[in-house]
């Protein structure tokens, strides 16, 4: 008998907490970061100081950029607007502790993805927006034309607190070269003191070098030498631990992806919903249920591509049309030839 | 005296822990939960705890003196003690516990042992033998000596132009002593930020390149990569320093018998020709017969592709360390200049017109009368300024001077993500810089403080 009642007594009290919290979503029971987002009412979203086509703000303090639209993909998803988001401009060395410390609920701010910082630093890397790799710049004067060219006594500028040093240290080291390190902590002091002429190469990621090249006094004489010296997969990072919110921030990068390999732009994505593929309709939304299993509502989708475009739409905005990087080289779909390739919504 | 030594021997167990905790980590360690929640919140400082222990018996020694010669109540004298004690404690250990519990639900954990990690990162100023193999406690000193040298070079510099400049206020002539004013407010009122960034991009902007540097003398070159100047290749160089320092002991020697031979026969001894002769003649010694030779290398022009240059060979000053220092001395000589003019004017008019009455010419009356009593007011203060002379060193991040903020808390934060413990040791190091003036400051004030006989 007393079995009986016990039962019934957790039933009613399912019952009793599902009126209770029928207002808040099941994500945001589970998840920590997402009860802060919808408390707020906004997200806050870590980018960089200034990167043209990555996270860059114009003069009315409006953010633009692929690593901005991740926010916003995201800001859509569980808010509704891919407005409400609240960036904070990070320097590299700022960037792991404020993620850590609370003080942002996403880091998209090209990070490159490493072993020691997904383990190390208790960060999760939640996906990759832009596959980089670590290049050179010169002086079209100096005549260099390849890194084989470098000899002894090169002075190199660059950014402090990113793998960069490392690479740069490694690369050089593993040619014997010797070289003269100078690592400021902000990019737009590298850049200057490179334009100064400070140093004879300015090494980073080869996306920052074509968008720090458009700072330059003068573009044109500066020339990227064609080697790669490092891999630098670049995305977005969430604090280790609230599983939920990485779930989000991971499928929300991942839709923009399939949307544009599926064809569904900002401008079809309503029509889509009654698309004859069974693929595009779920992943708008219009089949299936993929937005509740996320914590989320099924509209979900539908807003991170209406509002902010699929990550084709995305790319030609930010880095193409602007002429940063309008080859997009790895960073096209699997199914174009490059190496964007993301496990599917379904 | 048996409450003294067990103060003692509390203090040296703290500095023992301590140090064992920020080297080697936990004696004991486990992982149980228990162990997480309330032992390694109160392990964690522990240190602390025995310092504590060790200052409540030095007070009780002290205490105990005076009770046995005032005959003060110990209880009233104990309790308000006890309670800041208590307070302070519960502030810390409040602290502690908060860190500790966010840093354990994050997965973080706290300890030094990354110190002996390699750094595999490059810095382009090092006066010690540093590259990237090394361990990141070597980064920690790398960027130690090169905040060390700045602050230092610094403070020489902006004590000279500060002294100069502070005389020249008050000097009767109407154009130096308005160039002086100018000088101060303008350089006073600029924020050393600004100033560091003006110095550095300016001079970068300005300074030639190196192929394009016309040479000082034929052999100093100044471009924008550094300035650099003739270096000398030494062959026991040792021997060399040994007799420079063999130099300064005899003339402290010297200078103390000379003092000793005024005092009591009243005769004079030409110190300062001895010591010149002293300081020129030892060395020149080591050369003919110490097999001392040092040979002098010129920089020579090296091309590393179609339009860039270096030099070579010689010793080079990069250009952000001269930015630096100029910046900085430039910005704190002018208040150096202002305790200068204070200390002058604080002495009063009766000292330079009894001075002058006696017949001494103004040079005599500035040496010999006024800057012995006006260092007395001028030090406390300067020593505020050499102070903060070093702590601004830290902006040195900023034009990639690589000090102690720039490689410590800046990169090797970055590459280990070891936040709380590196900048702790930072803001400890900067504090023991600062005391440590601070100490030798007061110590000289003492010293050129009026004693009474």
């Amino acid at each position: 008998m007393s079995k009986y009642i016990k039962q019934l007594t957790s039933l009613v009290a399912m019952v009793l907490m599902m009126f209770v919290f029928a207002s808040e979503t099941m994500a945001a029971k589970k998840s920590k970061t997402m009860k802060n987002v919808l408390k707020k009412g906004f997200l806050r979203c870590g980018v960089s100081q200034g990167v043209p086509g990555f996270s860059n703000p114009d003069a009315s303090g409006n953010w633009t950029g692929i690593d901005v639209d991740v926010c916003r993909a995201v800001a859509a998803a569980v808010l509704g607007d891919a407005n409400k988001v609240k960036f904070t401009g990070l320097t590299a060395k700022e960037r792991f502790t404020a993620l850590n410390a609370g003080e942002i609920d996403m880091l998209s701010r090209n990070t490159t993805w490493t072993l020691s910082r997904d383990a190390d630093l208790s960060l999760t890397f939640v996906g990759v927006n832009f596959y980089d790799g670590q290049g050179f710049m010169v002086r079209k004067s100096s005549g260099i034309t390849s890194v084989n060219q470098f000899k002894d006594g090169i002075s190199a500028c660059t950014n402090t607190g990113t793998t960069t040093e490392l690479n740069m240290r490694d690369f050089f080291d593993s040619r014997g070269i010797k070289y003269e390190p100078v690592a400021f902590e902000k990019a737009d002091e590298v850049v200057a003191a490179y334009d100064a002429g400070r140093c004879d190469t300015y090494t980073t990621d080869k996306s920052a070098l074509a968008a720090q090249r458009t700072k330059m006094s003068n573009p044109d004489d500066h020339i990227t030498l064609p080697e790669t010296i490092s891999k630098e997969p670049l995305g977005p990072v969430v604090r280790q631990g609230d599983h939920v919110w990485e779930d989000i921030v991971r499928w929300s990068l991942n839709v923009m992806i399939e949307a544009e390999e599926y064809g569904v732009t900002s401008a079809n994505a309503d029509a889509s919903k009654t698309s004859n593929n069974p693929a595009i309709k779920r992943l708008v939304g219009a089949e299936g249920e993929l937005g509740l299993a996320l914590g989320l509502d099924n509209d979900w989708s539908l807003r991170i591509i209406k509002q902010v475009g699929n990550y084709g739409e995305s790319y030609k905005r930010n880095l193409g049309d602007t002429g940063i990087l309008p080859d997009r080289g790895p960073n096209e779909l699997w199914t174009k030839g490059g190496i964007l390739y993301v496990s599917p919504a379904r | 005296m048996k409450l003294k030594l067990l103060s003692y021997f509390f203090f040296l167990l703290g500095a023992v822990d301590l140090f064992y905790k920020l080297f080697f980590g936990a004696i004991f360690e486990s992982d149980s939960d228990f162990y997480y929640a309330y032992i390694r919140p109160f392990v964690t400082f522990t240190p602390f705890v025995f310092f504590a222990i060790g200052g409540i018996f030095l007070k009780e020694f002290r205490v105990r003196n005076t009770v046995e010669i005032y005959g003060t109540s110990k209880y009233k004298y104990y309790t308000p003690q006890f309670i800041v004690f208590t307070f302070t404690l519960l502030i810390f250990a409040y602290f502690i516990f908060n860190a500790q519990t966010n840093m354990d639900t994050r997965g973080i954990e706290f300890g030094f042992h990354f110190l002996r990690q390699e750094s595999s990162f490059d810095v382009n100023f090092s006066l010690i033998e540093y590259d990237g193999s090394h361990s990141y406690a070597r980064v920690y000193l790398v960027g130690l000596i090169n905040t060390l040298l700045v602050a230092v070079t610094g403070i020489i510099f902006c004590t000279v132009i500060g002294v100069i400049v502070g005389v020249a206020r008050l000097s009767p002539n109407y154009l130096i002593r308005k160039t002086a004013a100018g000088y101060i407010e303008f350089f006073r009122n600029i924020p050393l930020i600004v100033q560091i960034f003006f110095w550095y991009f300016a001079a970068l902007r300005t300074m030639p390149l190196p192929e394009k540097t016309e040479p000082l003398f034929g052999v100093i070159f100044l471009s924008l990569k550094g300035l650099y100047v003739p270096g000398l290749i030494w062959e026991n160089l040792n021997i060399f320093i040994y007799s420079i320092i063999v130099a300064i002991v005899a003339i402290i020697l010297i200078k103390n018998y000379s003092n000793k031979l005024r005092d009591n026969e009243g005769k004079q001894l030409p110190v300062l020709y001895i010591s010149i002769a002293l300081i020129l003649i030892l060395p020149a010694i080591t050369f003919l017969i110490g097999g001392v030779s040092a040979e002098v290398e010129i920089p020579v022009l090296k091309q590393l592709a179609k339009t860039s240059f270096i030099f070579e060979g010689g010793a080079r000053i990069p250009p952000e360390f001269m930015a630096l220092v100029l910046a900085l001395s430039l910005y704190t000589a002018t208040f150096v200049a202002e305790c200068v003019r204070a200390g002058i004017e604080g002495i009063s008019k009766g000292q330079k017109e009894a001075a002058a009455s006696i017949g001494l010419n103004r040079k005599q009356v500035l040496n010999l009368i006024i800057m012995p009593q006006a260092l007395r007011i001028i030090i406390p203060p300067t020593t505020n300024q050499y102070l903060n002379l070093t702590k601004n060193s830290s902006l040195a991040a900023l034009i990639a001077y690589p000090d102690l903020v720039l490689v410590f808390a800046g990169t090797a934060l970055m590459q280990t993500g070891r936040a709380i413990e590196i900048i702790m040791i930072v803001m400890f190091t900067y504090l023991t810089i600062s005391l440590v003036i601070s100490l030798f400051m007061n110590w000289y004030n003492k010293r050129i403080a009026i004693k009474e006989k």
